[in-house]
């Protein structure tokens, strides 16, 4: 299991896995593993583990 | 010459900066042409999956994004959410809030000069929601800032410029761009800190809030273009106590 935004959530092998399950645009989010920023490049060779604390933020309206 | 707002290089002939938050997706490209804006702000969330919306679709091609950190309560959450804005891919403007008291949502000007410090290092582009402190605003410009950002008054209440006198200050005080942030509530109070030498102004709320939103962005562009040119032009002198005529003193027709 990982923690996906707060909640836990079933593991991928991979990030970009995970973002495709959960039809992320991933032109439109961006992306920190334990506190480290993924860079887009990286999604896709970028292992899951078990406990992985996952935050994927994307813009919103805002002042 | 063309009188050019310029933040660390980067040149806008709009003085406007438009907030783009509680109002409709739809609305927000109408906003964005009435108000003639450049620059607009955007917050940093969690994002919900699932397709939704994204308001990056809704936004034209060459308008600068400008990211807030709302949310954060001090210095290092607030360059965690710039650098994963950054990572966003739309450029390195960042608007710094540093915000710890939920009640006024008064910034934390000790908290916003660390991040400052630690952002500019990275080449943000730093825009600081700062109080309107002289000493802190010399401190964010040596510590980097492309501006400064004192708030008019507590964001969101549509009071206007409550700290006028200490905006002043700063104008007078600090080489850098002031930019009037929060509280602006009507297109007068934009205008009257641009005529006080203000370099632009940012506004949301008053907009976001009032009857018809693209018609408000234009009636903010037109004031605070007319508050940008007669700073520029410079004030007459204020006549105390009696008048001075405005036609000529000879002449008339009973002498």
């Amino acid at each position: 299991m990982i923690i996906l935004n707060g909640e836990s959530c079933e593991k991928t092998d991979t990030l970009l896995a995970l973002l495709n399950e959960k039809n992320y645009r991933t032109d439109r989010i961006a992306v920190e593993i334990n506190g480290v920023i993924i860079k887009k490049a990286d999604y896709e060779k970028t292992t899951l583990n078990d406990g992985d604390k996952i935050e994927v933020v994307s813009f919103v309206g805002g002042g | 010459m063309e009188d050019k707002l310029i933040l660390n290089g980067h040149e806008f002939t709009s003085r406007f900066i438009l907030g783009s938050g509680k109002y409709s997706l739809e609305l927000i490209n109408a906003a964005i042409e009435n108000a003639g804006a450049q620059i607009i702000t955007l917050a940093l969330r969690r994002a919900a999956g699932k397709d939704v919306e994204n308001i990056l679709d809704y936004i034209p091609e060459g308008i600068t994004l400008l990211p807030n950190t709302s949310g954060a309560r001090n210095a290092d959450e607030a360059v965690r959410i710039a650098r994963l804005s950054r990572e966003m891919g739309c450029g390195d403007f960042v608007k710094i809030e540093a915000i710890r008291d939920s009640k006024y949502l008064l910034p934390d000007n000790y908290e916003t000069l660390k991040a400052t410090e630690v952002l500019a290092k990275e080449g943000f582009v730093v825009m600081p929601y700062m109080y309107p402190d002289l000493n802190v605003a010399r401190d964010l410009k040596n510590a980097g800032a492309a501006c400064i950002m004192p708030l008019g008054s507590p964001i969101g209440s549509n009071k206007g410029l409550c700290t006028k006198d200490f905006i002043q200050i700063l104008i007078d005080e600090i080489d850098l761009p002031v930019i009037v942030d929060a509280g602006i509530g009507r297109p007068s109070q934009a205008c009257e800190a641009m005529e006080m030498g203000a370099a632009a102004v940012m506004a949301n709320t008053a907009i976001a809030t009032a009857g018809d939103i693209p018609k408000m962005a234009l009636a903010f562009k037109k004031a605070i273009e007319a508050g940008r040119e007669s700073y520029l032009a410079g004030f007459g002198n204020v006549v105390e106590g009696g008048a001075r005529a405005s036609s000529p003193l000879t002449g008339f027709l009973h002498d």
